[in-house]
């Protein structure tokens, strides 16, 4: 299971992908979309952690031209706006976590998608 | 006191609002368009009514004038025509007769009647000859044979030919005047032929003259002796109470005064050949009375045409700046309502940039702190270490509460905007107190709040409902004083409505100022900085969404606020 952690903020998810690995998860992590396209052509990834807010490309932007380019890839989107709910209210397919993540919820979250 | 406040507009007597340059700036446009309505419409009526009364006065006194001097001429024309004639037909008589005919009894008495009867207006006849003896007489009285040569009216007619007399005593005494001619004879003597006028008669004809109240018509001679009576003077041979008037062989007209010093018109006329002078005295006041009259009835109705005016002008002007006023409290309520909801929804924006802002550093402690504890946990170096891992969870739960700071804030801001969706009451209610959680814990306000699991969720505009409850238990804290208990209950009212019922412990609404509260612009906290608009906008708010608010409360014990609100949303109203 190989994970690509997307997010502007390095400091976050430099560390987040370290705690991943810490429960046996194997993360790399980028810190914008254009990063990420590169990373997703040179490695193979069963599911992407997107950041919704960064320059540039969007985490919504950035799910759509993966998604093209590898169907089997699962999402999963962090944002610090607002509650789950709501964002679940507009897209019923794709998963949200709010920031501050609970590392065991990510870890959860990240098992129940590969499972779907 | 409800009479006064129904018939003084609001803008008038309210005293109780921050508006104070509004309202005086209304009181000012009233006063000034009260005056100026008034002084527009008033001073031309004055003005005309006044000229009016100056003309009309000049034309009667001018009328009046005019008719005294027509009076004059007409009286005098028919009093000299009246003397002459007798005298003309004395001389007929003569000249027609011998002295010798005349002095016969029978043929003066046929004189006599037939004079009578026809011209009438004398009261003897008689012939006297050159010696002054009367040697024929017809008559009431024994005259026949009296000796006239030393009487003064003898003398004159020797003098003049034909003489007509002032009123006099005479042999009979009694008040009469005479027409006396002289005729001379062949043989160069001569006779008088003489008429007595019938006083009673030229009486008669000038008192009939004399029009109604209080005109005077009276001949007098030239030394002021009143000839004739007349209704003030009703005694011949006693002086005039006005002067004698200056000669003029035409009528004249004079202002004077009567004996009790009132105002009076004296027209008067000489009739040359006799020593009379027709005087006409009519009082001004009789006169101008009818006039006076008139005046009255018309100063009569300009006081109530000034006071229909007024009061018409006060009334119109009253109502058109209560509806400018109405209007203008209306368009500033609007606008603050606006700026209300503007400031909310900026504090909203605000807030969520502070929590965007705040929520990737707070992010990035948390990711450290997991770290730490992850290195020290999974590598067993300092797992046994309570004390170390306990700082890390401490800061890891910090972090979680800030987080929740955070989450509530951009809840908040996205509230704001206007969505009709299911919502929650109970969650709704937690959110709002979440906010007021601090405050009550350090003024130990004690909160409650009851929601029974049978209310469900409906459909409302999220953000309006928030406001509503934050607005009421902002007010509620307001009103506590540290220690009270605020208690909101939630109950399903029937199949269509819920209640919810916000109590508080503080100081109470009085009673007279209950009907007031959701007015704009009433506040009982003005000096602690309260605009009056809270329970405005909130009554507004809940009639947006279609329910409604009911409050009860007592002077020092609290207050309740009743709220009723629809469970089924009118999509008509969004």
């Amino acid at each position: 299971m190989r994970i690509l952690l997307v997010d502007d903020e390095g400091e976050l998810v430099s560390t987040l992908a370290e705690r991943l690995s810490f429960r046996g998860i194997d993360a790399d992590w980028v810190t914008s979309g254009e990063e990420a396209l590169k990373k997703a052509e040179t490695e193979t990834y069963d599911l992407a952690v997107l950041d919704v807010k960064m320059p540039r490309i969007s985490g919504i932007q950035l799910k759509g031209m993966l998604e093209v380019k590898y169907p089997d890839m699962k999402f999963i989107f962090m944002t610090g706006h607002g509650s789950e709910d709501d964002f679940r209210a507009g897209s019923s397919k794709a998963y949200y976590l709010v920031k501050p993540i609970n590392i065991e919820a990510l870890v959860s979250k990240i098992n129940e998608v590969l499972k779907d | 006191m409800r009479i006064l406040e129904k018939v003084i507009p609001k803008f008038l007597r309210d005293d109780n609002n921050e508006l104070d340059k509004d309202r005086l700036n209304f009181r000012r446009l009233w006063r000034l368009s009260v005056l100026l309505t008034a002084v527009v419409s008033l001073v031309p009526l004055v003005f005309m009514t006044l000229l009016h009364y100056h003309l009309a006065q000049q034309y009667l006194e001018s009328e009046s004038y005019n008719h005294t001097y027509r009076f004059v001429s007409n009286t005098w024309r028919y009093v000299a025509s009246f003397l002459d004639e007798r005298k003309t037909v004395l001389e007929l008589f003569a000249h027609q007769y011998s002295f010798e005919e005349l002095n016969n009894q029978g043929q003066l008495e046929a004189i006599f009647d037939n004079v009578k009867k026809r011209l009438g207006g004398i009261r003897d006849i008689g012939v006297i000859n050159s010696s002054g003896i009367q040697t024929n007489y017809v008559g009431p009285y024994k005259l026949k044979g009296i000796n006239y040569s030393n009487q003064e009216w003898f003398k004159k007619v020797l003098k003049h030919n034909s003489y007509i007399s002032d009123v006099f005593l005479g042999f009979r005494n009694a008040p009469h005047m005479v027409i006396a001619c002289k005729f001379d004879q062949p043989d160069n003597s001569f006779f008088v032929f003489r008429v007595t006028l019938d006083l009673e008669q030229i009486n008669r004809m000038l008192n009939q003259l004399e029009m109604a109240g209080s005109t005077c018509t009276s001949l007098v001679n030239h030394k002021g002796m009143l000839q004739t009576t007349c209704r003030h003077h009703p005694e011949v041979l006693k002086k005039m109470s006005y002067p004698v008037p200056k000669f003029a062989t035409e009528s004249q007209v004079i202002e004077g005064k009567d004996p009790k010093g009132r105002p009076v018109l004296i027209g008067y006329r000489y009739i040359p050949g006799t020593p009379f002078i027709l005087m006409i005295v009519e009082q001004k006041g009789a006169i101008l009375s009818t006039w006076h009259k008139s005046q009255i009835q018309l100063v009569a109705f300009l006081v109530g045409s000034v006071t229909l005016i007024v009061l018409v002008i006060l009334g119109v002007a009253t109502y058109l700046v209560n509806r400018i006023y109405v209007a203008d409290r209306e368009r500033v309520s609007s606008l603050h309502k606006v700026e209300y909801s503007n400031r909310l929804a900026s504090i909203g924006r605000l807030a969520a940039g502070v929590a965007h802002e705040v929520n990737n550093p707070l992010a990035i402690i948390n990711e450290k702190a997991g770290l730490i504890k992850d290195m020290f946990t999974y590598k067993k170096m300092y797992s046994e270490d309570t004390k170390l891992i306990g700082l890390i969870d401490s800061i890891i739960s910090s972090v979680e509460r800030c987080g929740t700071i955070t989450k509530r804030l951009l809840g908040f801001a996205r509230h704001m905007e206007v969505s009709i969706r299911s919502i929650n009451v109970r969650e709704v209610l937690e959110e709002v107190l979440g906010f007021l959680e601090k405050e009550a814990e350090y003024r130990s306000i004690k909160v409650s709040l009851n929601v029974p699991d049978d209310i469900p969720e409906f459909e409302s505009d999220r953000g309006k409902v928030q406001q509503i409850f934050l607005n009421l238990v902002n007010n509620a804290f307001a009103a506590m004083e540290d220690g009270g208990s605020l208690d909101i209950t939630v109950k399903r009212k029937d199949e269509d409505f819920i209640s919810a019922t916000v109590t508080d412990t503080g100081c109470g609404i009085k009673e007279a100022d209950i009907k007031r509260i959701f007015e704009p612009f009433f506040s009982t906290k003005t000096k602690k900085g309260g605009t009056g608009l809270g329970l405005s906008i909130t009554c507004g708010l809940i009639q947006e969404i279609g329910g409604k608010i009911n409050v009860q409360s007592e002077v020092g014990k609290g207050t309740t606020f009743i709220i009723t609100l629809p469970l089924k949303f009118d999509k008509e109203r969004k």
